[in-house]
């Protein structure tokens, strides 16, 4: 999983300021409190780990980001835009992307077309364009009628063209080219996994979120892949906030990392930290010695 | 599949000759053939309207709608009662007519255009609500909503005559009437299928949460799909009321079994796949008319067999269970007959031959 490295990529810096801030974000299914208080953020072109044991309330966190659950309190900002409010697809739209803990493909499309499916939204989304222009940020798309372009293909060709151009270079650049017209459900775990964070970044992301990409992976294939999503986050220039469970996985990769537990944040730090960090090993590494 | 062999210019080519082909053998069949065949040939044309068009809602987009011959009987009356002169309607209706009504008058174009309308508008105002709130359950909605349309018909009797239905509706339904709608509904629906929102649309149907993620506005493009079928659903509802020239809110005319009836062609064809519903739609037809020989006295191996009226509808039914049972897939299953694929199929074949 090595093959994004094409030329020396340069280190990109994280900024102080935050991409994505949840301000003291709460979720609450019935009588369970699964995100507790939650007011920490991302900061830009930063690589974020957020971990804790299962059930945690990491998964939950992003669920709230991407606009899947409206929060009980609180508020989620992202890049200068209160998105609490806003719909998946608009969320999506002014710049986040994700991944799932359970891989969530569209099996029957070949890879070419799930990458493609993540462009479309550039020219289907007036509703989230003009969220963005009523914040002074450019809009996606500029152009109408699209639904009429691709119907009677006037106007629409060149575009098509285009789009197809794009997914293709994406699909070299993240190592896929070999099976650019094969089913998605027919690659391998690995590829599907790769695939997946592929699609996420056709959206062109500014923050890219992934849920455990490397659950059920041996520790090579882990190793491989966090050295990928490494050379990603530079490549792409692409702020990274990534969930692990296993702390170890990540601790080679993060810059700086979130534990989790029971709904609340338990700690925040370095990786160094963390690791050393008494509560962390009494709430969280205490727990897996212990089942050892 | 793939990569693609074929260059875009020759697959045009081959798709203008295909159709200059296709209507020369129409021209031949619309000359020779008797007034029989000619009409089971007309309803191939509808019944592949009607299929392909649900095919766009159920298969392609992945959203259940049983209420496609709601649609359909909303495009049947609005055409007819358009077709209709005032005269017509003023003597039929025998408990007087809406005025505005008796006065509307126009060709069959505009007729079928506002039966293909009215419908569409239709499937806005239920899909709406509906798909908005409940999503899955538009299958029974939809049901719902075609019983009640129909309800209504034979109900409002200064708008439709009730049970009496329409009568001496004008044969305007010819063999190029019906093949020009079915080759535009196809070229419509394939060219949006083929797009970056026939795209969207599957991803849909793939998985909604992750088609969401990506950035697709679900319900907006559910809507979408389920307008543009319930247009040309309209369409066909047009031409078949000007093929059958008489329509009335039968339950078998243009009620549940109709709906039943394209599944069976779409679920055949392969959910799916538009030349699968096409093929599906041919089938049907013929089948379907072969098997009217069951409803009449037959000699079976010596056995004397008294004709049953109703019976092809069960001997129907049947065989579509067994579809749904050992071959879910269908005749095409999601692909597509294409020029592409028929290559590939033929370079297959040759290379075979060559090895042997
Ligand atoms: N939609 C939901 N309804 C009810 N409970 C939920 C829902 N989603 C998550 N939970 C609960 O919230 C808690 C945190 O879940 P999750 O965020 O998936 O944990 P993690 O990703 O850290 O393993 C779990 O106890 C889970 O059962
Ligand atoms: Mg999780």
């Amino acid at each position: 999983m090595t093959e994004v490295a094409r030329k020396p990529q340069e280190e990109v810096k994280t900024s102080e300021e935050f991409l994505l801030k949840l301000d003291h974000v709460t979720m609450q299914f019935g009588g369970l409190i699964a995100v507790n208080d939650f007011d920490n953020g991302v900061k830009k072109y930063e690589l974020l780990g957020l971990i804790g044991p299962n059930g945690a309330g990491k998964t939950t966190v992003f669920n709230v980001v991407t606009g899947i659950y409206y929060p009980t309190k609180g508020r989620v900002i992202f890049d200068g835009i209160d998105i609490t409010p806003l719909k998946p697809h608009q969320i999506t739209h002014l710049g986040i992307a994700r991944t799932f803990q359970n891989i969530k493909l569209f099996y029957d499309l070949t890879v070419l077309d799930n990458v493609l499916v993540a462009q479309h939204h550039e020219l289907s989304n007036p509703d989230a364009d003009r969220i963005l222009k009523k914040h002074g940020k450019p809009p996606k798309n500029t152009k109408k009628f699209w639904f009429w372009r691709a119907v009677s293909k006037l106007g629409y060709i060149k575009k098509e063209k285009e789009m197809v151009e794009r997914a293709k270079e994406l699909i070299e650049r993240v190592g896929l080219s070999h099976v650019m017209y094969e089913k998605a459900s027919a690659l391998p775990y690995g590829e599907q996994r790769k695939l997946e964070i592929a699609r996420a970044l056709a959206t062109k992301p500014k923050l890219l979120l992934l849920d455990e990409p490397a659950a059920g992976m041996n520790p090579k294939e882990s190793e491989d892949l966090m050295e990928f999503i490494k050379r990603l986050k530079n490549e792409f220039k692409v702020t990274i906030f990534l969930i692990e469970h296993d702390m170890k996985v990540v601790m080679g990769i993060c810059e700086r990392i979130i534990v989790m537990d029971y709904g609340k944040i338990i700690a925040e730090g370095t990786p160094e930290e963390i690791q050393s960090n008494p509560r962390v090993i009494e709430a969280y590494l205490g727990k897996e010695w212990k089942n050892v | 599949m793939v990569e693609k062999r074929l260059k875009t210019s020759t697959k045009v080519w081959l798709t203008i000759i295909f159709i200059i082909f296709m209507g020369f053998l129409l021209w031949i069949a619309d000359r020779t053939f008797d007034d029989y065949k000619l009409r089971v040939l007309r309803l191939i044309a509808i019944y592949g309207i009607m299929a392909v068009s649900l095919n766009l809602i159920n298969g392609i987009t992945g959203v259940f709608s049983l209420g496609h011959a709601g649609f359909i009987l909303i495009g049947a009356y609005t055409a007819s009662l358009l077709t209709l002169t005032p005269e017509q309607k003023a003597m039929s209706f025998l408990f007087g007519i809406q005025p505005w009504i008796e006065k509307l008058h126009t060709d069959f174009f505009t007729a079928t255009i506002a039966g293909g309308a009215m419908a569409a508008f239709f499937a806005f105002l239920i899909g709406w609500p509906v798909l908005k709130l409940y999503g899955d359950y538009l299958a029974i909605a939809s049901l719902g909503f075609a019983e009640v349309v129909r309800i209504w018909a034979n109900n409002a009797m200064t708008i439709t005559n009730g049970p009496l239905g329409l009568k001496a509706i004008p044969e305007y339904s010819n063999t190029w009437w019906v093949y020009g709608w079915l080759l535009f509904t196809v070229a419509f629906i394939s060219s949006l299928v083929y797009s970056s929102y026939g795209r969207a649309l599957k991803a849909i149907r793939e998985d909604e949460i992750a088609a969401r993620a990506m950035g697709i506005n679900v319900f907006k493009h559910q809507l979408l799909a389920f307008v543009v079928g319930a247009f040309f659903a309209g369409v066909s509802g047009s031409l078949y009321a000007h093929w059958l020239t008489t329509i009335d809110p039968r339950l078998t005319t243009m009620g549940p079994m109709l709906t039943f009836y394209i599944l069976i062609m779409i679920v055949l064809g392969g959910l799916g796949s538009i030349t699968g519903s096409l093929i599906g739609a041919a089938i049907f037809a013929i089948l379907f008319e072969w098997l009217r020989n069951l409803e009449q006295p037959f000699t079976f191996f010596g056995i004397h067999v008294p004709g049953i009226p109703g019976m092809r509808i069960l001997v129907v039914s049947v065989i579509f269970i067994l579809v749904m049972i050992f071959w879910q897939r269908g005749i095409m299953g999601r692909e597509e007959l294409t020029w592409e694929n028929l290559y590939r199929w033929f370079s297959k074949l040759k290379r075979e031959g060559e090895k042997s």
